[in-house]
C-alpha cells in the first residue's frame, strides 16, 4: 500500500527494522536450542569439556533420563505441585472475580484489594522462597510461634523435614504468588464481556449465581484457557521456589524438573548431556502446550478471512 | 417478611465477602510485614517471639552482622541495576522497532514473521539453558553481564504487546507527511513513533524491569564470581550456614533485596495492575 502511494519501496525497511530482533533471536535463542538438542545425543560431561562425540546409541541419554527414578519423580512432583496450586488458585480467583464484578453488590476498596492481592507476584521469587523458609523455621519461627501461642499445637512442628508439609507449602507459595495475577486477568476478561448480555439476563430475571455460571463463565472461556496454559507452562518450569526453599528436599519431595535439570548440569555433577536430554523432553511438552496457546490466540476473524481468500483463489483456478 | 429475610441474608453474605477479602489481604501482606518488623529486631527477640508487630531497635546491628559476611547488598543492587536497566532499554527499544516493522510496512515475510513470534512466545529460557551455557562458556561470556543483557533484544512477548498497542494508535498519515518532508525512515521511527508509543513503552518497561530484576536461573548458571552476583543470586546466600542463627540479619537481607521492587510497586501499582489486566484480554 505504501509503496504504491509514494513510489519508493518501503518493504525493505520492514526487513531492516526486524534485523536486531532476528539476529538476537538466532544467536541467543535458536542456536542454544539446537545446541541443547545436539548435546542431548552426546557424551558431553565435565566442566570445560570441549571434545565430545555423538554417542554410539544416540538415544542413550534420553533412555537414561526416561528411566531415571529422580526424573520421573520430579516430573510427577511438578505436575502435582502445579495442580495443587492451580485448582485453589483458579477457584478463588473466579470467586473474587464474581464478587468484584457484581452489579448488585459493590465491594468497597476493590482497588486496594487488587493492589494487595497482586503484590506477591511482583516480589522476587528467590526472596519469597527464603522468606517462607524463615517463616516455617523450627523450633522458633513465626508460623510455629502463632501455632503455639494460639494453642493450636503444644509444641513447635518441624514442617520442613517432612515430605507432605513441604510439598503443601511449595504449592501454597505458588498459589500465593499467582492468585492475584489470575484474578486481575479474569476481571479484565469479565469487563470485556458486552454489558448488553448482562442487561438481558437481568431483564429475564436471572440471579447472581445463574448470571455467573450461564453468562460469565461461557464468555470467559478463552481467557480461562489462556490462564490455564500460561500457568501450565510456567508451572512446568517452576524453579526459583523449589530450588531455594528446600533445594528439592526433603528426600526429593519438592524436586521439580527444572531443579533436576539444574542439579544434573551445574550442581557438581556436570552431566550436561543428561541435562540436555531432560531439557529437550521438557521442551517437547512445553511446545505442545504453546501450540495449543497459539491455536487459541490466533486471530479468528483473520483466519476465517484467509480461508475464504484461499477458497476463492482455488475456485478461480479451477475455472 | 421475605424482603427483610433477604436483606439480612444479604448482609451476612456481604459480611462474609469482606471477611474473606480481608483474610486474603492479611495473608498477602503478613509475610512482608513480618519480614520488615523482624529486620529491626534482635536475634534474641525473634527467638522469644518470632512474630511481632512492634519494631525493634536493632536495625543497625542487623545491618552490621549482615554485611560483615559474604552478603553485599550494595554490590548486588548495583549489579542488578546495571543488568535490569540495560536489558529493559534493549527490550523496549528493539521490541518497539520490531513491532513497527510489523505494523508500518508491507513486506512479504511480515505474516510468517508474526506467526513465528507467536510460536516462540512461550519458550522459556530454562529449556535451552544447557546449550546457552555451553555456548557462552565457549566464547568466554560466562561471568559477563552482556550474556544477560543482549538476549533481551529479542523479546517476543513485548513485541506482541507493542504490536497490539500500535495497530490502532499509529496514524499512518503523520508518517506519510514526515516522509514528504524528507525525514528518513529511521528518523521517523526515533523522533515520531517512539514518542507516540510512550505510554505502552512505560508499562512494558516496568514488566521488563521487574522480570529482569527477579531473574534467578540465568544469573545462577552464568555468574560464578561473588562480586558479580545479582540480588536474587545474592539472596540465596542467606539460606546458607553462615547466617544460620542470625535471624534479624536474614530478614534484613531479604528486605533489602526487595526494597527497590516495593518502591516501584508503591509508585506504579495502578499502572502495573492495568498492565496485567491488558495481558488478559488479548485472547
Amino acid at each position: 500500500m505504501n509503496k504504491k502511494t509514494s513510489g519508493i519501496n518501503y518493504a525493505k525497511y520492514g526487513y531492516l527494522f526486524s534485523i536486531p530482533f532476528v539476529a538476537a533471536f538466532l544467536i541467543f535463542s535458536l542456536y542454544p536450542t539446537i545446541y541443547t538438542a545436539l548435546l542431548g545425543f552426546t557424551d558431553n560431561q565435565g566442566l570445560g569439556n570441549t571434545s565430545w562425540h555423538i554417542l554410539d546409541d544416540p538415544m542413550g541419554n534420553f533412555k537414561a533420563i526416561l528411566s531415571n527414578a529422580s526424573f520421573k519423580q520430579s516430573l510427577r512432583n511438578t505436575v502435582v505441585i502445579w495442580l495443587m496450586n492451580f485448582i485453589p488458585q483458579i477457584t478463588i480467583a473466579l470467586l473474587l472475580t464474581a464478587w468484584f464484578t457484581s452489579h448488585t453488590n459493590e465491594i468497597k476498596g476493590k482497588g486496594f484489594f487488587k493492589v494487595v492481592f497482586y503484590m506477591p507476584n511482583i516480589i522476587t521469587a528467590a526472596t519469597v522462597a527464603i522468606l517462607f523458609n524463615a517463616l516455617f523455621s523450627y523450633p522458633v519461627g513465626p508460623v510455629n510461634d502463632l501455632l503455639v501461642s494460639w494453642g493450636l499445637r503444644d509444641e513447635a512442628y518441624n514442617f520442613l523435614i517432612f515430605k507432605d508439609p513441604s510439598v503443601l507449602i511449595v504449592a501454597f507459595i505458588q498459589f500465593w504468588i499467582w492468585y492475584g495475577n489470575t484474578m486481575i486477568v479474569l476481571i479484565s476478561g469479565v469487563l470485556g464481556i458486552s454489558p448488553d448480555i448482562y442487561e438481558a439476563a437481568e431483564i429475564d430475571g436471572a440471579n447472581g449465581i445463574q448470571t455467573f455460571f450461564f453468562i460469565t463463565i461461557p464468555n470467559l472461556k478463552t481467557v480461562l484457557l489462556y490462564t490455564l496454559i500460561t500457568s501450565l507452562v510456567g508451572g512446568l518450569n517452576m524453579f526459583d521456589i523449589p530450588k531455594l526453599f528446600l533445594n528439592g528436599g526433603p528426600d526429593n519431595a519438592t524436586l521439580t524438573t527444572s531443579v533436576f535439570i539444574y542439579n544434573q548440569a551445574f550442581d557438581g555433577s556436570y552431566m550436561y548431556n543428561r541435562a540436555a536430554a531432560a531439557s529437550m523432553i521438557m521442551f517437547l511438552i512445553i511446545a505442545v502446550c504453546s501450540a495449543l496457546l497459539f491455536w487459541l490466540m490466533r486471530d479468528k476473524d483473520e483466519a476465517a478471512l484467509e480461508k475464504e481468500k484461499k477458497l476463492a483463489r482455488k475456485n478461480g483456478g479451477s475455472k | 417478611m421475605t424482603v427483610t429475610n433477604k436483606s439480612t441474608g444479604n448482609k451476612v453474605f456481604v459480611g462474609l465477602q469482606y471477611t474473606f477479602c480481608i483474610f486474603l489481604a492479611i495473608l498477602s501482606l503478613l509475610p512482608f510485614i513480618i519480614m520488615i518488623v523482624n529486620s529491626t529486631r534482635s536475634t534474641w527477640q525473634i527467638q522469644q517471639h518470632a512474630i511481632s508487630l512492634i519494631p525493634g531497635t536493632n536495625l543497625k546491628q542487623n545491618f552490621e552482622v549482615l554485611t560483615s559476611k559474604t552478603f553485599d547488598p550494595w554490590r548486588g543492587f548495583i549489579n542488578s541495576l546495571i543488568i535490569s536497566v540495560s536489558s529493559t532499554v534493549c527490550t523496549i527499544y528493539f521490541s518497539t522497532m520490531t513491532a513497527y516493522a510489523l505494523v508500518a510496512y508491507d513486506w512479504k515475510l511480515r505474516k510468517p514473521f508474526f506467526t513465528f513470534i507467536m510460536c516462540v512466545l512461550m519458550i522459556p529460557a530454562q529449556v535451552t539453558s544447557i546449550g546457552f551455557y555451553q555456548f557462552m562458556y565457549k566464547i568466554g561470556m560466562t561471568n559477563n553481564f552482556l550474556a544477560l543483557i543482549l538476549p533481551a533484544i529479542a523479546s517476543p512477548t513485548t513485541v506482541f504487546f507493542m504490536r497490539q498497542y500500535m495497530i490502532p494508535s499509529l496514524p499512518m498519515e503523520i508518517l506519510q507527511s514526515a516522509r514528504i518532508d524528507g525525514a528518513s525512515e529511521f528518523r521517523i521511527f526515533n523522533q515520531i513513533v517512539l514518542p507516540m508509543m510512550k505510554p505502552a513503552m512505560a508499562t512494558q518497561a516496568i514488566f521488563a524491569f521487574v522480570a529482569s530484576w527477579n531473574n534467578l536461573f540465568l544469573p545462577m548458571i552464568l555468574l560464578t564470581r561473588n562480586e558479580l552476583y545479582t540480588m536474587p543470586r545474592m539472596v540465596s546466600l542467606l539460606n546458607g550456614d553462615i547466617y544460620k542463627t542470625e535471624y534479624g540479619a536474614v530478614y534484613l537481607g531479604l528486605l533489602l533485596t526487595v526494597l527497590p521492587l516495593l518502591v516501584v510497586y508503591f509508585i506504579f501499582s495502578r499502572y502495573i495492575i492495568a498492565g496485567v489486566a491488558l495481558g488478559g484480554v488479548k485472547g
